[in-house]
């Protein structure tokens, strides 16, 4: 997809004063939250396999060069294909290339976002092949030509009279007076579309959770079974994953397990957990006939070096994204490329740039609650201020904002001088709202006051008082 | 497509700040990757004997999978039949073609008619075994082979998994063991399934039955049932 990252401050601003989609973002807040909390009260370990998991990620990211050598090793023994991409554009044709070579003409997708960073759907379509999103909500966006809001759901600020909207539209083959109030009379209906799809298909796309070095396996899961269809019906599977997803061992993938859904929907684990080695074996009565797996760098390998490194051990569960209050407040789509939040606001800069991703490290109130509730421990407030210092060497902040900050800090290297003109004008700003206690306007504020009052101050700096009561104590 | 291969470890190398792996750190990794490690398993799967049975049943509950507990396999086609019964379901069931499901007395239910085989797009209920059951969150580990064709657990609308009480294991590490000895290497398929099919994608509503099956059943062997 195009990035629209850099409008990032016009897409906000849509956002908020779309009055379906905040109702939508205010169902995410209320619900994901309170059940991860209860899903984690539930486990009294669960910190101590964070920090277990932690550790396994971050042993493989100082080996991955040797944990992917034997990955690939073990899919090639199973009889499977190992494609290595280093970019987009290598990925598509990979995958083009197998689908071709099957002859195909549909292929169902289960959810994949790495699929959604390379664009697979559009390059398959202006080859002529149609892509299938079997997924329930990835289905829905697929119709209506979005991209998806949430890493785990993809149609969250949609509401149901939409969805039944985009069916009635795309469903031409039911009959046109059918009620579709209800949100189980809209799943049956997707069901029985898609249970069509699945049996024609000639290749089905997954992505990958996890693979798995020791076995040369992949690790899907979902609750709907919609992956399992998907790599099991068609005569050709290919799954799709970043270099970062491999794990040693199956124990140490049960370990990133326990955290993964709990962390996502508050689930103890997901419906189906697949683990999927290589293609179709002697005696089988089912199962695919070639099992391809691409293997896709794009940008991070350049995110290995120290200050951005920790991002890859991000397992997408979405949690910084639920307990976000920017991302609760504007929706995925305002992030303007595939990833969305505080994961997405460090990751898209690595992957599409920091000139195009400029303003996501600035989405941020540094509140912390992301690296919280981090299954994995990534500190993504230090790494948003690591790109916000990149954005800075760049020149990427217009010069009013880099006058601004250079103001400041030669301020803030000279205490006396900073304690002076602050005092002042908090002096000043005190005197001047003494009358209505706030301000409507302030010049070199306006970003501020536009949509809200500033209070005012009443005075005396904090600084100032602090220094009085301790005085006042001794 | 070797030279990407070379280019990506080559990257990662440099921005690791070393060349390819020693020797000694290669044998590390390799010993790593034969490390069986059970130090993570929380509580909840290091419970023994009769109560992990019982944990198993209220976890499996918990996420909406139903279980009936029969004394001895020749009563599992009886326990089916009352099943099919009770939910008013179809009563042609699609068997995986395990010699120990063929054996038990289907003919002693006149209601039930049975075929073996892969799933078909108009199978109804599946009858499958299942390798193991995790106590700790109520899963059924399924492994694809000839006598356990995958599709009998995703396409029909009712799964149903004969299970025999002996094989629950506590936590998920114990089914890799049981995965290695049964098949010598990992199966090509290993599913964990955890409860119904299921989503909250519209309006986060959650509903049951997406695209895999809308019941999902265990008829447990347990010779200490009463």
């Amino acid at each position: 997809m195009d990035a629209t990252s850099h409008a990032f401050t016009a897409n906000s601003r849509r956002a908020l004063s779309d009055a379906r989609l905040q109702e939508a973002l205010h169902r995410l807040s209320d619900g994901f939250p309170a059940r991860r909390r209860d899903a984690v009260a539930r486990l009294p370990e669960f910190d101590q396999l964070r920090s277990e998991a932690r550790a396994i990620k971050d042993h493989v990211l100082e080996n991955l060069d040797g944990y992917l050598e034997r990955f690939a090793a073990k899919v090639e023994a199973a009889g499977g294909h190992v494609h290595w991409c280093r970019d987009a554009t290598e990925a598509r044709q990979a995958v083009l290339d197998i689908c071709r070579d099957a002859g195909a003409q549909t292929v169902t997708k289960s959810k994949s976002m790495v699929s959604e960073e390379i664009a697979i759907n559009e390059h398959l379509e202006a080859h002529g092949i149609e892509p299938v999103e079997t997924d329930l909500g990835e289905y829905i966006i697929q119709l209506r030509g979005e991209a998806p809001s949430h890493l785990i759901a993809p149609a969250i600020h949609l509401s149901k009279d939409q969805v039944a909207e985009t069916f009635k539209a795309a469903h031409q083959d039911f009959p046109a007076e059918r009620r579709l109030d209800e949100p189980r009379a809209m799943l049956e209906e997707a069901r029985t579309v898609l249970r069509e799809r699945f049996l024609e298909a000639d290749v089905g796309i997954t992505g990958a959770n996890m693979i798995v070095a020791e076995t040369g396996t992949v690790v899907v899961v979902t609750n709907e079974g919609n992956a399992d269809l998907t790599m099991t019906l068609a005569k050709v599977h290919i799954a799709i994953t970043g270099i970062e997803k491999v794990v040693p061992t199956l124990d140490d993938a049960a370990i990133l397990l326990r955290l993964l859904a709990r962390s996502a929907t508050g689930q103890d684990v997901t419906v189906y957990t697949t683990f999927a080695t290589g293609p179709r074996r002697v005696g089988d009565d089912d199962g695919p006939d070639a099992f391809h797996l691409i293997l896709l760098d794009n940008g991070r390998s350049a995110l290995m070096e120290a200050e951005f490194r920790d991002i890859l051990r991000c397992i997408r569960c979405g949690a910084c994204l639920n307990h976000c209050p920017v991302y609760s407040a504007v929706g995925g789509h305002a992030y303007g490329w595939v990833y969305s939040g505080p994961m997405g606001s460090v990751l898209n800069p690595g992957l599409v740039g920091i000139e195009e991703a400029y303003h996501l490290p600035n989405a941020s109130t540094f509140c912390g609650a992301c690296e919280e509730v981090c299954p994995v421990g990534i500190p993504l407030p230090k790494i948003l201020r690591h790109w916000r210092e990149r954005a800075f060497d760049a020149h990427l902040m217009p010069a009013g904002g880099r006058a601004g900050i250079r103001a400041w800090a030669f301020l803030a290297r000279r205490p006396w001088l900073y304690r002076a003109v602050t005092g002042a004008i908090m002096a000043v700003l005190g005197l001047l709202g003494r009358r209505r206690g706030r301000f409507r306007y302030l010049p070199l504020a306006s970003g501020w006051t536009a949509a809200r009052d500033m209070a005012a101050p009443q005075g005396p700096t904090f600084q100032s008082q602090w220094r009085q009561r301790k005085r006042g104590r001794l | 497509m070797s030279t990407a291969r070379e280019q990506i470890l080559s990257n990662l190398r440099k921005a690791l700040g070393r060349g390819p792996l020693s020797p000694d750190r290669e044998a590390a990794l390799d010993a790593r990757l034969s490390d069986r490690r059970d130090t993570a398993i929380p509580a909840r799967g290091r419970v023994e004997g009769r109560p992990r049975i019982t944990a198993f049943c209220d976890e499996a509950a918990r996420v909406g999978t139903t279980v009936a507990r029969v004394p001895s396999p020749a009563a599992v086609p009886g326990a089916i039949a009352t099943y099919l019964a009770t939910h008013d379901l179809p009563t042609a069931i699609r068997l995986a073609p395990d010699p120990f499901l063929a054996d038990l007395p289907w003919s002693e239910q006149a209601a039930l008619t049975t075929s073996a085989g892969p799933a078909r797009p108009t199978d109804a209920v599946s009858v499958t075994g299942a390798l193991a059951a995790v106590a700790e969150t109520g899963t059924l580990v399924l492994a694809s082979g000839p006598t356990s064709p995958t599709t009998l657990n995703f396409l029909p609308d009712t799964h149903i998994a004969v299970l025999r009480a002996d094989t629950i294991v506590g936590a998920y590490e114990a089914t890799w063991t049981v995965v290695r000895t049964a098949e010598g290497a990992l199966p090509r398929v290993v599913n964990w399934i955890t409860g119904p099919s299921r989503t909250a994608d519209i309006e986060q509503t959650l509903l049951i039955g997406v695209h895999g099956p809308h019941r999902q059943h265990i008829v447990l062997i347990d010779d200490q049932s009463t």
